[in-house]
């Protein structure tokens, strides 16, 4: 029999910790849609898209009923675009336009794909979408894109690196008058990994079955309330706790994947082993570490007590897990969390502190509000510094970086909803104009060399 | 399949009377109950078998949590699945 305080303590993480199911992600491969023409392409991405996935957002609404559990997102990532453009030639942002409709058309929150694999070099369609991004992202209002600049197989395509802190401020300027938020789409990548649910990084790789389920958890509120029970242990003792919630909410995930999986007639993926946060107060990741002991998030220790979380986190969930992949570990966006706001507000929180962070959690520099008049270069060298950090670290590391147009450092950007608010922070004024400018490409690290 | 219904909220008169009602009503049956009243605090937890259940899933659950709404209960009709898998390996 069901023990009625385990029960109780469900309930209890659903409705007032924010406990719930972040994203459920449908990856559906384009690679049958290929077409030189690229109109006859558009139309074979939308029959394929709308027939494969007309039930996911039903079937995501039915398992919230079933079991009582929110599934904020419903989403869809799809084959890098860039693929497509290969071989059809002519505009990519009429796919970008294609994906919208089949997001109208089946209500999905986002759709993630309008991307390019470039670590170590462009191949036919690559330059062509990157260029389109910017306006890709300003005609719709859906779809995501991301650009992977670096691997440690491969080092890091500085060309790439130099085009996407371009792309983003461009992004930027062509929606000025809607929060910057075409920046806020686009993610850039070193080591991207091809079965990521979350936005706006998603995309279907190519080494992945032709559709599959993956699903993003999120916990936030859950673990820090049973380290609130707790003020007198020692660190291990914490790491404990972390575990056995990190566990409890890797197992709905897996059970709400299996499940849906099952009802969509589609392959069960990965679970993304996440502790995800959102503005809401109590779902916020720095408060966790403010629990832990910290003043504010971004003092001395800030790195420490993530690195011990994300590996917490980790270790409680793969054992949940069937499958286990993604990005897999706790999430740091700034405006998305309103302990991170706050401490990014007060000073506690910067970035060089972030980027630190960085190397110990997954994934990057994100959701950060830098000022509007940031030149296109420092952008790229902050892309560069954290590609570096994830090629030698061998993890995944991201930019996503707004620059709030007209805005200066102190100033606040609104995004509302899930991606909340974010002060304009504070950057290094130094110029890397001569760095960036060099091009080339960074030589893969002695990391590379496993064989 | 089985669904636990959980009602939690201020103690009154015919909290589980009405709920059973409405489980009798769809040919839910009412296979264990647990209740425990802390100071006035009233928390009941309920496994019912639905398979032979008249009406859909979604309607029943509907149905319960209107019940609750009515006499200021906080009530939460889930499958019994999601604690299964978060409480047991």
């Amino acid at each position: 029999m069901l023990n009625s305080n385990d029960i109780l303590e469900t309930i209890k993480m659903i409705q007032e910790e924010n406990l719930d199911i972040r994203t459920i992600t449908m990856g559906i491969s384009l690679l049958d849609c290929i077409d030189s023409d690229i109109d006859k392409s558009c139309d074979k991405i939308y029959e394929k898209m709308m027939r494969v996935a007309a039930n996911h957002v039903k079937t995501g609404e039915e398992i919230e009923k079933r079991y009582g559990i929110p599934i904020i997102n419903k989403r869809l990532s799809v084959t890098p675009i860039s693929m497509l453009a290969a071989a059809s030639k002519g505009d990519p942002v009429k796919y970008a336009k294609t994906l919208e409709r089949v997001a109208d058309g089946t209500g999905v929150n986002y759709i993630g794909g309008y991307s390019a694999l470039v670590q170590k070099g462009f191949a036919a369609g690559d330059l062509e979408l990157i260029r389109s991004i910017p306006e890709a992202l300003a005609c719709t209002t859906r779809v995501c894109s991301s650009v992977n600049v670096g691997s440690t197989r491969a080092g890091i395509n500085m060309d790439a690196v130099k085009m996407m802190g371009e792309t983003i401020v461009e992004a930027s300027k062509l929606t000025a008058d809607n929060h910057c938020f075409g920046a806020a789409k686009i993610v850039v990548f070193c080591n991207a990994v091809e079965d990521n649910p979350f936005m706006a990084g998603a995309f279907h790789g190519v080494g992945e079955a032709d559709c599959v389920l993956n699903v993003g958890v999120s916990g936030p509120g859950v673990v820090r309330s049973a380290l609130s029970k707790m003020p007198d242990a020692s660190i291990g003792e914490i790491a404990d706790v972390i575990k056995k919630t990190a566990f409890k909410i890797t197992r709905m995930g897996q059970l709400v994947g299996t499940e849906a999986s099952k009802m969509l007639g589609v392959p069960f993926g990965i679970v993304d082993l996440s502790l995800a946060p959102t503005p809401a107060v109590g779902d916020s990741v720095a408060h966790i570490l403010e629990e832990i002991g910290l003043e504010s998030c971004g003092a001395y220790g800030t790195t420490a007590a993530l690195a011990m979380l994300n590996d917490a986190v980790k270790k409680g969930g793969v054992m949940a897990s069937s499958h286990v992949g993604g990005l897999s570990g706790a999430f740091i966006p700034v405006s998305e969390d309103a302990g991170m706001i706050d401490a990014a507000r007060c000073g506690s929180l910067c970035i060089e502190k972030l980027e630190a962070m960085t190397a110990v959690c997954s994934v990057g520099l994100d959701m950060i509000v830098v000022p509007g008049d940031t030149p296109a270069d420092v952008i790229s060298a902050m892309i560069a510094d954290e590609a570096a950090i994830g090629m030698v670290n061998s993890k995944t590391t991201a930019v996503r970086v707004i620059p709030a147009i007209g805005m200066k450092e102190g100033e606040e950007l609104e995004f509302g909803g899930l991606f909340g608010s974010g002060p304009v922070m504070k950057i290094n004024k130094f110029s890397p104009s001569k760095f960036i400018g060099r091009g080339g490409r960074i030589p893969a690290p002695l990391q590379s060399l496993k064989n | 399949m089985r669904a636990v219904v959980a009602v939690l909220g201020k103690d009154t008169v015919g909290i589980l009377a009405r709920i059973t009602a409405i489980c009798a009503e769809c040919n839910a049956n009412v296979m264990d109950v647990t209740q425990t009243i802390m100071q006035d605090m009233f928390a009941m937890t309920m496994l019912i078998d639905i398979t032979k259940c008249s009406t859909d899933y979604s309607v029943l659950a509907d149905k319960l949590k209107a019940c609750g709404d009515e006499m200021g209960l906080q009530v939460h009709v889930m499958h019994e699945d999601i604690f299964n898998s978060m409480h047991r390996i």
